[in-house]
């Protein structure tokens, strides 16, 4: 399997990182280990130490950084911008359907088992559209490359999804360490970021809401693994960071317990499940939402971000019909390829997914983490048989795509430097404009050959350049 | 600012306060212990819980009080909830909590605390001195203190962490006091014995106030002095009369910010007032104890007022 | 037929609670076999909170009571005007796709027995299916009130052999999905006539689509389907996503609770 490097093409370097050539080159053995040293103090020292996407795992754990950074031309950008726009507004166009008329559904385009049995359709939330009918206020799009002109989406994110304080605090460290390469290349700045997010939750207030809104995150608290996210993010917009404690409902709106008294809250960022938000309409047991939060919001009193029931647009078997929603509702053809994916659950691919199961990957549908996964490739015989036995089990719970030969990106490793593989996560913004601030965060499988980027799997972390025209 | 931002703020200091009480409290214990116990009374260690309520949790657990049990107990065990330990993984819990509301400074204040007391708790027992532990905590509930004062915005977060040191603090001299006079000394002829001005002064040692005491009072240590300095004297970090008129001035502040007075600046009113109007001879006549134990309980009733007020988020 | 409803839920907590938040899916609406003459919900000493018509079409209202309070009253006072369309829920306004109703939830999760059970029924087409399931559930649960409680499911209640009309009405929704006929849950009260049964007053069913017809009752707590005696308060997946009420108190230790109904015909 020949794999894109994308650094060198044969012994020539790609004009993007064309100047980290000399950067590396000139740069003596023990000063990378004492930068590689004073990279992990300062992560460690702003408390940065958390699981990214939710994988769980130690709270004071570090991810791995890598100070060798990852770098697109302004025209590559482009057409990733352009195509992950594109699949943002398509997404939303998708959510406001399908808790409408179902347009799409009634079209036979995408099948309505799919949507309405979903367990994460909120029926709750049906007939109604939030403000500027967005759903997914930050859409998080995981892009892999195989070769110069090649990206494909592997799976869209239209909750919360995190992981967006390493693409922030990547670039402050590097900023800091190596400020003479921002000097030499021209590096577009992501840390516009906080400006625009609280841009464009204001911009989603309700109608309700006169003059300036008050913005809130709302984090299920300090134990959970991306607290340190939440922080920084209220920190960097000026907003409080708020517990479902710190809310109550009285009337028709909702407040925070200020020591000034109640202030009413027009734009929740909420960083817990929709299972969690409303114990009077979801899980009654729920001790991290706020009490009648629900009938506050579908009344117009508040605006939630991302909206309950966004999490339907992002579900893996609805993944494949992404391509789909954008010539629907769009009228465009898709910029951004979807991987090819078989699903398990239809009889014809079932079929073709267990005649070729070493040369596949294979998730589970509802699975994160990079765990419930096959990597064919990668596993012994047993272990493909063993998988195979759980996957002619339940074959609606699994999906397969061909194992991609992932991009590399130079890397330090013990040895020095050395390919290794990577994906992308940009965040794209989605409220009265749609933006996308020119970075995001790339993982890096740190071990040679490994095609997982989970940090929980030994993944690491690097700084994403976007060069200047 | 949040309610429970507040809260977080507010209990930080009272802790780092408390983990730093706890220090010296442990240090005047060692110190008296050192005395010949010839008098044939009841070990001091033992009077120095039942002072501070933690007598019957400790014997639980305990047994025995003999020394090192006693710096496990109010140094390393997690399971005693004043225990330094317990006071500062809680600080600092409550910092990370509220880390933006934070200095860097500050917040390295009480992370490296954190993190040197994880390295302490793994260090072998036989090397850790009681007088360097003691230190240890002193030192950094200094530079908490220091970090805040001289990197903190003077906002209404400035004042609650100073709200919480200043009714701690106040608490504690009472209760250190009230254990040298009600509790240390076995019997009233000891009065003016030389045991009674060595114990007064361990406890003016401990305070850190014993050179300030001299200055400013001079020759013999008599306890109508050291009452005066520990209760009326405004010029003495740790008296009464300072922790109320700081509580009065923070309070005051955040009256001024939110343009409006709660029940807990009434309340912290009267509690300066009756330290202001306390002449020593009156102290005496009621009975130290007496007022100190009413400190006691009116600065509670303080505590009470403002997180009904500031702290609970139940104020309308 | 008029029917007027005077039904009364009283909340009493030990330790009084700092505050209580409701939301109700208390107000009738309006369809070809129902017509709110008068209805009005109150709450002593309550706010009333933010108000919408969801995706089902039920109306749903917030209310908070500020606190210390021991003691909440909700009160429902009304007359409607009802006709009987054979359990036919026709000219009901709502965006949700029936399709959704075929998703489990814990109460109405299938087991063997209810699968068997389901097996049993048979029809020329849904509507006969419909009705056979439902006659099914009639005959394999029992009505016999204090056997099962609030949090009992449906699997459970069919092992028993003995229900009230919450457990009937979770059976037949789960038979009916187990044969892929979108199924749901419905609240409401219903009008005991002098020959009636003597069932409780707030009742549950269960709404079956039927294509053609739509959603179409059927209470296989009485053998028959909705007709003039049955006032329709709202939907859900289960009787909890049903429920007329649903509150929480912070704060309030050991909640009571005592409910009175009283539905009359009223002399037109």
């Amino acid at each position: 399997m020949s794999q894109f490097n994308e650094m060198y093409e044969g012994t020539s370097v790609r004009p993007p990182y064309a100047r980290l050539k000399d950067w590396v080159a000139t740069m003596p053995e023990e000063l990378r280990s004492l930068k590689q040293a004073e990279a992990e103090a300062l992560f460690r020292r702003i408390g940065i130490t958390f699981a990214v996407y939710g994988e769980g795992g130690d709270p004071d754990r570090l991810i791995p950084f890598d100070m060798f950074p990852r770098v697109f031309s302004a025209s590559e950008w482009s057409r990733l911008e352009r195509g992950i726009k594109q699949r943002a507004r398509a997404l939303n166009a998708f959510l406001v359907d399908v808790y409408g008329r179902g347009e799409i559904i009634r079209a036979g385009r995408i099948p309505g088992r799919l949507v309405y049995q979903n367990e994460a359709y909120e029926k709750a939330v049906a007939g109604f559209v939030p403000p500027k009918g967005v759903y997914s206020h930050i859409v998080g799009v995981d892009i892999v490359r195989t070769g110069p002109d090649d990206f494909y989406v592997l799976e869209d994110n239209c909750r919360t999804p995190s992981g967006v304080s390493y693409m922030l605090e990547s670039r402050e460290i590097m900023m800091r360490m190596f400020p003479d390469l921002f000097r030499e290349n021209r590096i577009e700045p992501v840390d516009t970021y906080s400006e625009k997010l609280r841009r464009t939750l204001s911009s989603v207030a309700p109608a309700k809401c006169k003059g300036e809104p008050t913005v809130v995150i709302l984090t299920p608290g300090h134990f959970n693994s991306a607290y340190y996210e939440h922080s920084l993010l209220a920190d960097l917009m000026g907003v409080e960071l708020v517990e479902g404690q710190d809310l109550f409902v009285e009337g028709e709106y909702v407040y925070m317990r200020t020591t000034e008294g109640p202030q009413r809250v027009d734009v929740i960022y909420r960083r817990i499940d929709d299972a969690y938000l409303d114990p009077l309409c979801f899980r009654p047991d729920s001790m991290l939402g706020v009490p009648g939060l629900m009938d506050v919001y579908r009344s117009g009193g508040v605006s939630i971000c991302s909206a309950p029931g966004a999490g339907v647009a992002d579900d893996k078997a609805v993944y494949t019909y992404v391509p789909d929603m954008v010539r629907f509702y769009l009228g465009e053809e898709p910029i951004l390829q979807n991987v090819p994916t078989w699903q398990c659950g239809k009889t014809e691919d079932l079929k073709h997914v267990l005649a070729n199961l070493p040369d596949l990957v294979v998730k589970e549908v509802h699975g994160s983490g990079g765990y419930g996964m096959l990597v064919g490739p990668k596993c012994t015989r047993a272990e493909i048989e063993a998988f195979r036995a759980k996957i002619v089990e339940d074959p609606g719970n699994y999906i397969a795509q061909p194992t991609l030969a992932l991009s590399t990106v130079p890397t330090f490793v013990e040895e020095g430097i050395a390919p290794r593989h990577v994906d992308l996560r940009p965040y794209c913004l989605v409220g009265e404009r749609i933006e996308l601030v020119p970075g995001g965060l790339t993982r890096v499988a740190l071990k040679e050959g490994s095609l997982v980027v989970n940090s929980s799997q030994g993944g690491g972390v690097k700084d994403t350049w976007v060069l200047a025209e | 600012m949040l309610s429970r931002t507040a809260d977080n703020l507010y209990w930080i200091a009272r802790y780092m306060e408390r983990a730093d009480t706890v220090a010296r409290l442990l240090e005047v214990g060692s110190r008296i212990s050192l005395l010949p116990s010839a008098q044939g009374y009841r070990s001091e260690w033992d009077s120095l819980l039942q002072a501070t309520g933690m007598a019957q949790s400790f014997a639980q657990k305990y047994g025995q009080t003999v020394q090192r049990n006693i710096e496990s107990f109010l140094f390393f065990d997690r399971d005693n909830p004043s225990s330094i330990a317990s006071c500062i993984t809680a600080a600092r819990e409550n910092g990370r909590i509220v880390r933006t509301a934070l200095t860097t400074q500050v917040w390295d204040a009480l992370n490296t605390a954190f993190q040197e007391l994880k390295q302490l708790e793994r260090a072998e027992r036989s090397t850790l001195e009681l007088s360097r532990l003691t230190e240890w905590t002193m030192r950094h509930a200094a530079m908490l203190r220091g970090a805040i004062d001289a990197t903190l915005l003077r906002d209404d977060g400035f004042n609650f962490l100073n709200i919480g040191y200043y009714l701690e603090r106040g608490d504690n001299t009472a209760r250190l006091m009230d254990v040298k006079y009600y509790v240390l000394l076995p019997r009233v002829d000891f009065v003016g014995s030389g045991l009674d001005n060595y114990q007064w002064t361990t406890l003016l040692r401990a305070m850190g106030a014993q050179r300030a005491f001299h200055w400013a009072y001079g020759g013999e240590v008599t306890a109508m002095k050291i009452a005066d300095f520990l209760i009326r004297n405004p010029q003495s970090p740790r008296s009464l009369a300072t922790c109320t008129a700081g509580l009065m001035n923070h309070l005051g502040r955040l009256a001024k910010a939110y343009g409006r007075e709660t029940a807990a600046q009434g309340v912290a009113r009267s509690l300066a007032a009756g330290i202001e109007s306390a002449t020593v001879e009156a102290i005496f006549d009621e009975g130290l104890h007496e007022f100190l134990t009413r400190y006691i309980a009116e600065a509670a009733h303080l505590a009470n007022a403002i997180h009904a007020s500031y702290l609970s988020g139940e104020m309308r | 037929m008029r029917l007027t409803v005077d039904h009364v839920t009283r909340y009493r907590y030990d330790a009084p609670a700092r505050s209580v938040v409701q939301s109700h899916r208390l107000m009738p609406s309006t369809f070809a076999g129902q017509k709110v003459i008068d209805w009005e919900v109150s709450v002593e000493g309550g706010t009333r909170g933010a108000r919408h018509r969801d995706g089902a079409g039920d109306l749903i209202q917030g209310w908070t009571v500020a606190g210390p309070v021991s003691d909440v009253t909700v009160r429902v006072r009304g007359s409607v005007d009802t006709e009987d369309l054979a359990g036919v829920l026709r000219g009901h306004r709502e965006t949700v796709a029936p399709d959704c109703y075929l998703r489990e939830t814990f109460p109405t999760r299938i087991d063997v027995a209810l699968a068997e059970l389901a097996a049993t029924a048979t029809g020329a087409d849904i509507l006969s299916l419909s009705h056979a399931l439902s006659a099914a559930v009639s005959d394999a649960i029992a009505y016999r009130p204090g056997v099962t409680h609030a949090h009992t499911t449906a699997a459970e209640a069919l092992a028993l052999g003995e229900g009230v009309c919450q457990d009937h009405a979770h059976a037949l929704v789960a038979c009916a999905r187990s044969r892929g006929i979108p199924a749901r849950y419905v609240s409401g009260y219903l009008f005991a006539d002098a020959e009636g049964q003597a069932h409780e007053a707030a009742h549950a069913w269960a709404e079956l689509f039927v294509p053609g017809l739509g959603w179409v009752g059927f209470d296989p707590a009485n053998r028959c389907c909705p007709d003039a005696r049955y006032i329709r308060l709202g939907s859900g997946f289960d009787a909890q996503d049903a429920a007329p009420i649903r509150g929480i108190a912070r704060g309030g230790a050991g909640e009571a609770m005592d409910v009175t109904v009283a539905i009359q015909q009223a002399a037109q």
